[in-house]
């Protein structure tokens, strides 16, 4: 097994790369271009705009926690991932591992769940 | 019912030459093209046909050619650039999701062998040890793409939406990412050729029917029905499908992280939308259902049926099938609200993977170490004691104090804003000088004759109005 069969990964995303580039270049060249400075304002849906300053205004934190809790749990996945592949091989000891490491990230996750980490609103 | 010799392993791949590479990477590529103009036109017109409509029947043999009338169009247009955007970042925020759904193509089952100009290949453009998490790293690298283009518009809806879908697919990331353990502790390998291969002709059943020994199916839907139910539920949050669009909420957002996008870039955000519905169709086949292999009433009498080119079409079947059902969920179910779509996320999906995860490891070893009857029972009762101490410990729902309506607006610090008397019955307004007349059922008959008394009726009603 060698590093070849992950050439035609890159060479499709070349190819989707040069794709999508050449179309939203395209589109500027072929469409039409006529000012108007209401067009270029923010929408929203008629009303003077209040836009967003750049780099995002202020948003719920809800969202950074969930991105932490992500975090956390694809971390737990990719611990995953490699005993379930050699889950055949590992056996009993192998199991009991991971019995303790999916407990240890259980007592995180009902940790979470009593503070409310999980809920949305 | 094995055709092993025809099997792609691991080391068949990384030995084309490279005009069969550019050749493969280019068929797939107009396969993801082709597949997002007839999944937009099947989409349509499911939809259209589920709703009593004729759906697209203008634009070409049965409305097909509507897709690409609609992409040329949108290509004319004119590609506005907000005044507040962050210039950079928004032009080029839509190419990344599109990108990287199409990359997602390149580790996509097929078929087996075969030979194409003289040279044996998998019909796959490839295949590497870790191709699922190619699949799962192209789906959550499209994530930014969204993010960016709702945080680079500088207004209010994209940034929401953008933020909300980040929040969504990263949620129902780890819910599909726990439901395809089960996929590979059974397969023994992440290498999408290699679960097709494991999930090759089911074996005789040792139990039987009036003499008939049943075929054990071999398909991990069947199997591992559990992970399929969560994957394909992951499935439609990971690709904001109803009823899990909540970025693109109408009702609230707009349309979510694309309100500012017009022309091409518009069309790429939905481009990547249906390429990603279709890589999650033909992963779902891929792991679930057999990929590119006959379904069973078919190689029963067909021995034929796994082998050539053949494979091609049930593989597209059962993509086409899948497709379907996305269509259907969305005809048939409404959209959640955003709380009750991460509880489902993150309370329901994410502990009942765990938990079969476990269930299954634990089966599987104590099936393989061959435990005395004695350890087996000691094994189960321990299991069945842990379950219950943490159902015994596991915090109870504290009930929620009852307070009437009346109690709760006495309740409210003075200087609260005013509240209408709950037995409120609102007059008629003293602006409003129209009296509206009494209906009276209109008396149609055959003759026509009714038609006066409906003109009297009106005149009676416009003299009341005066």
């Amino acid at each position: 097994m060698s590093l070849s069969a992950y050439v035609p990964i890159l060479a499709l995303f070349a190819l989707a790369t040069a794709f999508t580039l050449f179309s939203v270049g395209i589109s500027q060249i072929v469409g039409p271009k006529r000012y108007n400075r209401a067009k270029l304002e923010a929408y929203e849906c008629g009303i003077e705009p209040s836009p967003e300053p750049v780099g995002g205004g202020r948003f719920p934190v809800k969202f950074y926690l969930t991105a932490m809790l992500f975090i956390i749990f694809d971390i737990e996945i990719i611990f995953l991932y490699p005993w379930a592949v050699t889950f055949a091989d590992l056996g009993l000891f192998g199991f009991v591992e991971m019995l303790l490491f999916i407990g240890t990230v259980f007592i995180a996750y009902a940790y979470v769940w009593r503070r409310g980490g999980l809920d949305w609103d | 019912m094995r055709f092993l010799t025809q099997d792609p392993t691991l080391a068949d791949f990384g030995h084309d030459p490279w005009w069969l590479i550019l050749l493969k990477i280019v068929v797939a590529f107009i396969f993801g093209m082709s597949m997002i103009l007839l999944g937009v036109w099947f989409e349509r017109r499911v939809v259209a046909r589920m709703a009593v409509r004729p759906g697209l029947n203008q634009v070409g043999p049965f409305g097909l050619l509507q897709t690409l009338a609609d992409g040329i169009k949108g290509i004319l247009k004119e590609d506005l650039l907000p005044r507040t955007a962050d210039k950079v970042v928004f032009f080029f925020a839509p190419t990344v999701p599109a990108i990287f759904a199409l990359t997602a193509l390149s580790v996509i089952p097929f078929g087996p062998m075969v030979s194409i100009f003289g040279v044996q290949t998998p019909l796959q453009v490839t295949d590497v040890p870790v191709a699922v998490l190619v699949v799962l790293a192209c789906s959550a690298m499209g994530i930014y793409g969204i993010v960016l283009g709702g945080w680079a518009s500088g207004s209010t809806y994209p940034l929401l939406g953008g933020l909300r879908s980040s929040a969504q697919m990263i949620s129902y990331e780890v819910a599909m990412g726990l439901s395809i353990v089960a996929v590979f502790m059974t397969a023994g390998t992440m290498s999408t050729s290699g679960i097709v291969a494991a999930q090759a002709g089911g074996s005789e059943a040792s139990w039987s029917i009036f003499g008939w020994h049943p075929t054990v199916p071999s398909w991990y839907a069947i199997l591992l029905i559990p992970s399929f139910l969560i994957f394909v539920v992951s499935a439609f949050g990971e690709t904001n499908r109803a009823p899990f669009d909540l970025p693109e909420a109408e009702t609230e957002l707009v349309a979510g992280y694309m309100t500012e996008y017009s022309s091409i870039k518009f069309l790429l955000y939905l481009l990547s939308e249906y390429v990603a519905m279709v890589v999650m169709s033909s992963i779902i086949a891929t792991m679930f259902l057999g990929g590119w292999r006959a379904p069973w009433p078919i190689t029963a009498f067909w021995s034929g049926a796994n082998s050539g080119w053949w494979p091609l079409l049930w593989f597209l079947a059962k993509v086409v099938l899948l497709l379907f059902i996305f269509v259907w969920v969305r005809a048939t179910l409404p959209r959640l609200r955003y709380d009750q779509f991460m509880k489902l996320g993150w309370k329901v999906l994410l502990p009942v993977n765990l938990i079969w995860i476990l269930l299954l490891g634990g089966l599987r070893v104590m099936q393989d170490e061959q435990f005395s009857g004695r350890n087996r029972w000691l094994i189960i009762g321990g299991a069945v004691v842990a379950v219950l101490l943490v159902a015994l410990l596991w915090p109870a729902r504290k009930a929620e104090p009852k307070t009437t309506l009346e109690e709760q607006m006495s309740a409210r610090p003075s200087g609260s804003f005013p509240l209408p008397p709950l037995d409120l019955q609102v007059p008629p307004s003293p602006r409003a000088k129209r009296v509206v007349a009494e209906r009276r059922p209109a008396n149609v008959t055959a003759s026509g004759a009714g038609s006066g008394q409906v003109a009297d009726a009106d005149t009676d009603a416009d003299e009341k109005e005066v």
